[in-house]
């Protein structure tokens, strides 16, 4: 129970002291040594279980008297720190009894271990059949698993499928890929059966090749499908790749926030240590739409984030979730600064065909110098409305390649064949139709557009302050003013404001305690639409200062929108004038 | 800088890159890139048949400016700067984990295998179509629009459904579909889920001689030590040698724990072996876990394909190690659809967990349509478990006539196969063949130059065993070479003849 609540158990023993020859021991031979025990006594001691009659000696606790707990907890008085998070890990013990333990235990440095005697003879099977987990001494996950079992993901869409809501919070579309890339797939598993098994560990061949070719046009480079490109399970996978082969125990990373969550535990499971640096909001003149192009890294503070360990910065362009599509500009800014202090780049460009307002996705490594030093990963989930498929790839020079490939060879080795064959088949099809009307990628960012409109103009109808979004599949909005306006929403102290609100906004009809019936404000109940709080994508320390803005999806179709417009309205209607 | 160049030759061929160092310093060029340059031509000339390179460099004279720029793009007195090039190296190096785990026997022999005209027996994938109803489920999926997006990270629900069910029959016990189940990039995914999250640095773990090949880099990865025990054969003087004439001794299996060891990996039914571990095998390893403390990797992608006579047993199911197991199961081998690479992991929550911890920060959610297909398909077979129509009961039954017909046929050329009782491959010792390897390289144990050879002159392909063991033990199995028998009859009959013509002229 300690642990599962994050602490960090210490024990001390209940020694018996010695009986004459024949005599009967007793419980009450069983005693604290005082000096022991006072040693156990630190800053972070939160909490002493005493268990009196003690199961399963059978002591009564009259040795340790109040006058005795209460010097000991009055020169170290407990107080509460987020630093108690015990890090170790003991299974099996009798609830409540260890703390005051009548038997010696084992110990290994910082590793508290699980009762030896008394279970060992208990034997494993009454261990098991109590706790239903395993009784071992060992720590049982990876250290490198520290701290990333939290996934901000699962509870927000465990919280949508609860409720009935409009769903505008994970970033898939809900439409059909297009024709063509649904037509390639139906063909690739009903054609030839020989799809059905492995294809070569690096990608499908004509998928590499198809990649090479287009993508080596858009780069100004002559791309070797061989060594300069590999696919991958999502970008996810390439994301992960590229992490493993290159970032090592202690290197830094450099990551823009706000950013995509993943960035971040991927670094930290690679040992490294993730250092941020926020895009910072220009302030805008009073009613004028906020724009993501307004928000801008400050070039000496960016600077001032490289030093000597720095291994690699993260680029993701157009950013999710703001929707900020880098300008010429400010690529050239980051990519001068990797070559000044010698820093890879991994450009995440998944979004790099929805780009909006003409304007122009320029990935960091067609500039001068970054080619050998960029690695540049895209998504056919999102190039082609097919997140399902999980495909990815990254391209980049060979000798940075060599090692994203001996990571994929010890991890996953192969990804799924027939999602690459449609892949490949809707690449050679795009190739044929590029830059013309009746491209897919040219086609979608034009809908997108209509759509990002249609939600921006929506959003503002009930008071919130979008983001104007120059790209990707999201915009963010401002919901200061209900900040502002109704500040106690339910949740737990710590829990930043946005987390609440979507919150708020996602249960239909929560049933409010009594004592809470006022922090509505006398506003109407929630209208059950999702979004994602936008503090997911910072840092701990920065979410205090970023927890006023939500995103919204809007790749999603006609239906949806006119859902959510119907939310809005209601709610709006509710609101008043 | 020196330093630098020496990492990089522990990764490639040393003695050329040597060589090369000081012409290429002295044109201004980043050693490393000339390296490159360099490696990409001596490929070249050597797979030339390569279908990607096919035609692409025609202007090999390395050292022209003009090449460079086409490669990387950017002016070569950019590589110039000494400080550049200095710095260059170090950061573009790779992580520590991978150091040393860049060489893979399937890259390199499934190059090899790709010429059409080889006749395949190596690289353990059907080329028997899956069955109908599998494709059929996969195609009417492919129909359903809203199937192309993502699905729930640890496994799309109608499949841990189909799982839990499945399996609920074999552990005769609840599986909880989304606490106890993780669905994965192919059993491939499963193990590196497993090592990941449970395997930490300064741990060790205990492997069994020979293994699937992906079992050291993987734990080398996680930054534990690797601790092996050979299986080791009875002699079988004039009888047929078995599979299960490979045995672990418990004494010597007892040796390899102690309190730093976390886990050890069991592959049952046995690749390349084909053993199929018995109940008292078992329950030695299981006693063995439970007294040391130590986890389980269970690797039963073969659970099915035991043949005539033999049983597979799951270790999760013996008293004490549910608890302490984690067992991976392969789509791609129960349906012969390697290539939807669909794996699962089973096991106890508090397992699970970790691993799934691992899975949402590397690939998140699997390809949504092979998971709902794989769900349908499943479903029709857990109807009729017990009916010979039954996959899981019908391909064994067909393995096993393709097995037999490998055995019979390695026999009548003079080789003595371990007749496996479960898998679909078979090793030989193919030493007796005598064949004239004295073209090879030498710098390679005699499976790897032999096959290189037979793929060469007699086009046909197989995997050596030494790929399979560490690098002290790769001498105990280089004699053997092993071949993959889930193949069409025309496949058989193709390598049937190839073996039976080169015998021929010996007699």
């Amino acid at each position: 129970m300690t642990l599962m609540a994050g602490g960090h158990p210490v024990f001390v023993s209940l020694k018996p002291s010695p009986t004459q020859d024949g005599e009967l021991d007793s419980s009450s031979n069983w005693r604290l040594d005082p000096t022991e025990l006072a040693s156990k006594f630190t800053s972070r001691t939160k909490a002493l279980v005493l268990n009196t009659p003690n199961n399963p000696l059978g002591k009564v606790c009259c040795q340790l008297s109040p006058q005795h707990l209460s010097r000991s907890l009055s020169r170290h008085p407990p107080h509460i720190t987020a630093q108690t998070v015990c890090r170790t890990q003991v299974l099996s013990f009798w609830p409540g009894v260890l703390f005051l333990s009548p038997l010696p235990l084992r110990r290994s440095q910082q590793r508290p271990v699980a009762l030896g005697g008394m279970f060992r003879k208990a034997g494993a099977s009454l261990t098991r059949c109590l706790h239903h987990s395993l009784t071992m001494s060992k720590r049982l996950p990876a250290r490198r698993l520290d701290g990333l079992e939290y996934n901000p993901w699962v509870e927000f869409i465990d919280l949508s499928k609860e409720y009935e809501t409009v769903n505008l919070g994970q970033g898939f579309p809900n439409f059909p890929p297009p024709d063509f890339a649904v037509e390639a797939f139906q063909q690739a598993v009903s054609g030839d059966f020989m799809l059905n098994q492995y294809t070569m560990a690096f990608g499908y061949p004509p998928l590499t090749k198809i990649l090479a070719s287009f993508f080596g046009k858009l780069l100004g480079q002559e791309l070797d499908p061989l060594e300069n490109v590999l696919v991958t399970v999502g970008a996810y996978g390439a994301l992960f790749t590229a992490f493993q082969a290159l970032v090592d125990e202690g290197d830094e990373v450099i990551i823009i926030e706000p950013f995509f969550d993943c960035y971040e535990p991927m670094t930290l499971m690679a040992g490294g240590r993730p250092v941020f640096v926020s895009l910072k909001p220009s302030p805008t003149q009073d009613g004028e739409l906020d724009s993501s192009s307004n928000w801008r890294l400050d070039p000496t503070e960016l600077a001032s984030k490289f030093t000597s360990r720095t291994k690699a910065l993260v680029l993701n362009t157009p950013n999710n979730p703001l929707g900020k599509v880098f300008s010429k500009a400010e690529l050239e800014l980051v990519a001068r600064l990797c070559q000044q202090h010698d820093v890879l780049c991994i450009a995440d460009e998944v979004y790099q065909w929805l780009v909006y307002d003409g304007l122009q996705h320029i990935s960091i490594a067609s500039l001068p110098g970054m080619w050998a030093r960029t690695l540049t990963i895209g998504s056919a989930g999102k190039t082609f409305s097919a997140t399902g498929w999980k495909v990815g790839w990254v391209l980049g020079p060979d000798h940075i390649m060599r090692h994203l490939r001996t990571v994929h060879q010890n991890s996953i080795f192969h990804c799924p064949t027939q999602s690459q064959v449609a892949v490949a088949k809707s690449f050679e099809r795009e190739q044929l139709h590029m830059g013309q009307p009746s491209s897919y990628f040219v086609q979608l960012p034009k809908a997108m557009q209509r759509n990002r409109d249609h939600m921006t103009h929506s959003l503002q109808s009930v008071g919130l302050k979008p983001v104007l979004s120059q790209g990707s599949y999201f915009l963010i909005a401002d919901i200061s003013d209900f900040k502002s306006k109704m500040p106690d929403l339910p949740g737990a102290a710590e829990e930043p404001y946005d987390r609440r609100f979507v919150k708020w906004m996602i249960k239909n009809k929560p049933r409010l305690p009594d004592h809470r019936a006022e922090w509505t404000h006398g506003l109407p109940p929630p209208q059950g639409l999702v979004a994602i709080p936008v503090s997911i994508f910072y840092s701990v320390p920065h979410q205090k200062d970023f927890d006023h803005y939500i995103r919204f999806c809007f790749v999603k179709d006609e239906a949806t929108l006119q859902a959510m417009d119907k939310k809005l309205q209601k709610w709006k209607a509710e609101l008043g004038p | 800088m020196i330093l630098a160049q020496r990492r990089l030759c522990s990764l490639g061929s040393r003695t050329e890159f040597l060589k090369t160092i000081y012409s290429s310093k002295l044109l201004g060029f980043s050693t490393s890139a000339f390296w490159r340059l360099k490696a990409k031509d001596q490929r070249l000339s050597r797979v030339s048949s390569s279908q990607g390179l096919r035609g692409r460099i025609c202007s090999t004279s390395l050292l022209s400016s003009g090449h460079f720029v086409a490669v990387f793009g950017i002016p070569w007195f950019v590589f110039a700067s000494s400080k550049f090039l200095r710095k260059m190296s170090l950061k573009f190096k790779n992580s520590k984990r991978i150091e040393g785990l860049d060489r893979n026997v399937w890259i390199e022999f499934t190059k090899l295998a790709a010429d059409p005209s080889v006749v395949n027996l190596g690289q353990g994938l059907p080329d028997i179509s899956p069955p109908s109803y599998v494709k059929e489920e996969l195609s009417k999926v492919a129909l359903i629009d809203s199937l192309n997006q993502y699905t729930r990270g640890f496994g799309h629900p109608p499949l841990v459904k189909a799982l839990s069910s499945l399996y609920e029959k074999f552990y005769q016990k609840e599986i909880n579909p989304n606490k106890e189940i993780l669905v994965t990039v192919g059993a491939y995914g499963s193990l590196f889920n497993a090592i990941q999250g449970l395997i930490d640095e300064g741990d060790e773990v205990i492997i069994m001689i020979p293994f699937y090949d992906c079992y050291e880099p993987m734990v080398r990865m996680a930054g534990a030590t690797p601790v092996f025990i050979p299986l080791r054969s009875k002699p079988v003087d004039g009888k047929k040698w078995s599979s299960s004439d490979w045995t672990l001794d418990p004494q010597e299996l007892e040796s390899k724990f102690n309190s730093k060891t976390k886990a050890i990996i069991l592959n049952t039914p046995h690749n390349p072996i084909g053993k199929v571990y018995t109940k008292e095998e078992l329950q030695v390893i299981a006693d063995l876990c439970i007294k040391y403390d130590t986890l389980c990797i269970s690797d039963e992608v073969y659970e099915w394909l035991v043949y005539t006579g033999n049983k597979h047993l799951k270790i999760a199911t013996f008293p004490g190690m549910w608890e302490r197991t984690v067992t991976i199961g392969s789509a791609g081998k129960t349906f012969s659809v390697t290539g939807w690479k669909l794996g699962w992991t089973i096991g106890p929550n508090h397992l699970i967990k970790h691993l799934q911890t691992v899975q949402q920060n590397t690939v998140y959610t699997c390809a949504t349509p092979l998971q709902e297909a794989l769900a349908q398909a499943l479903w029709i077979d857990i109807k009729r478990m017990d009916d010979p129509e039954c996959y899981f009961n019908s391909l064994p039954k067909e393995l096993e006539v393709k097995r037999d017909r490998m055995v019979r046929l390695l026999e009548s050329v003079g080789l003595k196969p371990i007749v496996p009782d479960g898998g679909y491959f078979i090793i030989a010792d193919v030493s007796l063949l005598d064949a004239d390897l004295s073209d090879m390289k030498n710098d390679e144990p005699y499976d790897y130059k032999f096959v290189k050879w037979m793929t060469k002159n007699k086009k046909l392909s197989a995997i050596p065993v030494s790929a399979f063991c560490n690098s002290e033990s790769k001498p105990q199995f280089e004699k053997f070479v092993r071949f993959c028998f889930i193949k069409k009859d025309s496949t058989l009959d193709a390598a049937e003849e190839i073996i039976k013509a080169w015998s021929k002229p010996k007699s």
